[in-house]
């Protein structure tokens, strides 16, 4: 039996969502662009897809536009954002623990001379309101902040921060990449006040190749793809109408039990939490306070990727870092104050509601024994 | 800290002895809305509701949001609940409104005791608040002409309220007070807004619409449900009735003089929509002409269409611009629906030189060549009808 406990990189499709796909590739073929019947009918998949997303997080169907995935989300938001109003506005606001396709698309526009300001936590490892909105003025075009970081768990206060900023500079385009905390806690577009919001089906069991940028209504942008006008021409190119179907028949399955769900997961975090205390050397470099889904811990300076391929011969699969990173020291983690050795040994936990204690019991063992036999 | 939203009355506070059926009406409708956000206490006090959220996790702005649509409503704000003791409402000022009160120049305070049992009395409320959000945030100045905030004190029966920003509401009445009646929605950009303007006078709203497959599509008829539905927001639940009417425009086309079809076609649709509006118990119908905005809504044309009218005909565009009537589409948000690209049955076998000035006695003559009683009758036999309800 293998232990998948990487569900930040990805998670296992439902079979909600894969059924779905099934249908809508067998029965739903037609393009939704088309006049007939047959592209109404997958039109109108697409827009019940829209809806089920729209209410999740209590937004308008007309600003829920699909896109490839939150990579291609968070492009389109930035880049089209300064497009359309980065002409006088310079400045674009980003939290120093970015996924990288919001930090390296800030770094790209670096290079045509926009002015990226990195908002850091502070010295608790905690990021504050007061620093985000302390740096924005007049010149600033878009503030980006991600919900949950994707390494650590850390939940950043965007709501307050958005709140703050809005209220001084309302012209201030806010933006969250809220990849890591969609479908695992309550998020509302008004309580963020978040103008856009990336979104990706398969970290909530969909399937990879789909995403979602919220845009409100009223802000304006220009797209980073050109053609047939799909999605009001915000995100040209012919919907991928399987891949959408299966996106919001994942979130129509998950959306009622958010609370529930993220109730069950904090106990499992608190199970392993207590397993792993039993550990010497452990440390949990996740705070109190962060999303219970992602536990990162540093295992007594063994390297991350030694430990990770030590516990996939037993097929527990987790994670060093970010997965997307490929194993790459991250910077992130110097960011929250994880330096030197912790950083080298930091593996990444990320639990969905299903999985189970004993799961967790067959991982802390693994870790010890882990701990025990790795030179070095 | 425990927030409500109050909600205060518009014209109804102008009614005389039936103002109680229009606040009967008002909650219920307040009550509709809010069900599905959870459970909610409403009591009233001098021409305000107090919306208490008895759920936890309800979210406030979209409770502002969901009553800031609702007709009878002048203006609604979100409060800060407080113990009815001096010291608990200075605290609980500084901590709400320190955001607000930081962020503006001139304030002053005002202050309703309703409870004449709390020590204070206003003028002492007002000055002693006043005196001490001063201390606290020092940007502030005192502006009792003209203050950019307003931060009122409310001494109620059981507790005190504090709030300070002010959320214009829809206005108008109650929607249901002032009896049913059918619009003709095509499906662009006015007869929406028509909807919104009679249902914000407390008209209950029943849509009708003409199709004429294949020369409309099954989206043009998708984009006029989708209509219906954002109209809900504001009408609450909307009967919809579908004519089937291409024979009628086949005959039209076949019988009478191009330069009269749309003339033609439109007192036939009007003929339809008051017999299913007998039918109905609805008192009047409503369209979305405006004088002069095209051929067939010229003076002349609507009184050719009026002709064939027995019940009144509500127009409440009449004198309006497109931009002012584009406008208030933006804002009830079917503007960018009612633009979306499908032919209509208004545009199917349009003349290409129409008559701009006919006369009844010409009009009634083309009209004559053709006995449409039957496919009329054909037409409202075979008519469809569903409802959308408030779906939130």
């Amino acid at each position: 039996m293998s232990v998948y406990l990487d569900n930040a990189a990805t998670t296992k499709p439902c079979a909600e969502a894969v059924k779905a796909i099934l249908e809508t590739v067998t029965e739903n073929f037609g393009n939704p662009s088309s006049l007939h019947r047959a592209g109404l009918n997958a039109q109108l998949a697409v827009d019940k897809a829209r809806k089920i997303i729209a209410d999740s997080i209590g937004a308008d169907n007309g600003e829920i536009y699909f896109t490839s995935g939150a990579t291609e989300s968070n492009n389109l938001a930035l880049r089209g954002i300064v497009s359309a109003y980065g002409k006088r506005k310079k400045k674009i606001i980003i939290s120093s623990v970015e996924h990288a396709s919001v930090e390296e698309t800030a770094s790209a526009l670096e290079k045509q001379g926009f002015e990226v300001v990195r908002v850091s936590p502070r010295d608790d490892g905690q990021f504050y309101a007061d620093d985000f909105a302390g740096v924005c003025d007049n010149d600033t075009c878009i503030i980006s902040m991600m919900f949950v970081n994707n390494e650590t768990g850390h939940i950043l206060p965007v709501g307050e921060t958005f709140k703050k900023v809005k209220r001084r500079f309302p012209e201030i385009i806010t933006h969250c990449d809220c990849v890591q905390g969609y479908m695992k806690i309550p998020i509302r577009v008004n309580n963020l006040c978040a103008d856009m919001m990336s979104l990706s089906g398969h970290k909530v069991h969909a399937v990879k190749g789909v995403g979602v940028l919220y845009i409100k209504k009223g802000v304006r942008l220009i797209p980073i793809i050109t053609g047939g006008h799909q999605e009001k021409g915000v995100r040209s190119g012919t919907e991928s109408v399987p891949l959408i179907v299966s996106f919001g028949s994942a979130v129509e399955k998950y959306s009622p039990t958010v609370s529930e769900r993220f109730e069950k997961v904090s106990s499992l975090k608190k199970y392993l939490l207590e397993r792993l205390a039993e550990i010497d050397g452990v440390i949990v470099n996740s705070p109190e306070n962060a999303s219970p889904y992602i536990v990162n811990i540093s295992a007594c300076g063994k390297r991350s990727e030694i430990m990770l391929h030590f516990l996939e011969q037993k097929e527990i699969y987790v994670s060093s870092g970010s997965a997307c990173s490929k194993g790459q020291k991250s910077g992130v983690l110097e960011q929250f104050g994880i330096k030197g050795k912790n950083a080298d040994s930091a593996v990444r936990v990320s639990m969905t509601s299903e999985t189970t204690e004993k799961e967790l019991d067959a991982f802390a063992d693994a870790l010890r024994e882990g701990i025990e036999k790795i030179r070095g | 800290m425990k927030e409500i939203v109050l909600a205060k009355y518009g014209e109804i506070v102008l009614k005389g002895l039936n103002k109680r059926s229009f606040e009967d009406m008002l909650t219920k409708n307040i009550k509709r809305r809010l069900k599905s956000l959870g459970r909610f206490e409403l009591f009233f006090a001098q021409s305000t509701t107090y919306i208490t959220p008895l759920d936890d996790d309800i979210e406030l702005s979209e409770v502002v949001d969901r009553v800031g649509k609702i007709f009878g409503i002048a203006a609604l704000c979100r409060a800060c609940v407080c113990e009815k003791d001096f010291s608990d409402i200075t605290e609980k000022s500084i901590d709400y409104l320190k955001d607000v009160l930081s962020s503006v120049e001139t304030f002053k305070v005002n202050a309703k005791r309703a409870d004449k049992a709390f020590p204070m009395k206003s003028p002492e409320i007002c000055a002693e608040l006043g005196g001490i959000l001063l201390e606290k945030f020092p940007n502030l100045k005192v502006d009792v002409k003209n203050p950019q905030i307003t931060v009122t004190v409310e001494i109620r029966d059981t507790n005190a309220y504090i709030h300070a920003e002010n959320i214009k509401g829809a206005g108008g009445l109650p929607v249901g007070s002032s009896g049913k009646a059918m619009l003709l929605l095509s499906g662009g950009i006015d007869s929406p807004v028509a909807g919104y303007m009679m249902a914000k006078r407390g008209v209950n709203i029943t849509a009708i619409h003409y199709v004429s497959p294949p020369y409309t599509s099954d989206r043009a008829l998708l984009k006029v449900e989708q209509l219906c539905e954002k109209l809900t927001d504001y009408c609450g639940g909307i009967a919809f009735y579908c004519v089937p009417f291409t024979e009628i425009q086949e005959a039209i086309k076949d019988n009478c003089p191009e330069e009269y079809f749309t003339i033609i076609m439109r007192r036939l649709m009007m003929e339809i929509a008051q017999r299913i509006a007998e039918k109905d118990n609805c008192l009047a119908l409503i369209t979305g002409e405006s004088v002069g905005q095209v051929a067939s809504q010229t003076m002349a044309a609507i009184s050719c269409t009026d002709a064939v009218c027995r019940i009144p005909v509500f127009r409440p565009l009449i004198g309006m611009d497109k931009t002012e009537i584009i406008e208030i589409a933006r804002k009830i948000d079917t503007f960018e629906t009612s633009v979306l690209p499908y032919e209509d049955c208004c545009t199917v076998f349009t003349p290409r030189h129409p008559k701009v000035r006919p006369s009844l006695e010409d009009v009634e003559k083309a009209q004559g060549k053709f006995d449409f009683e039957p496919l009329i009758q054909k037409a409202v036999e075979n008519t469809e009808m569903k409802t959308f309800s408030y779906t939130k």
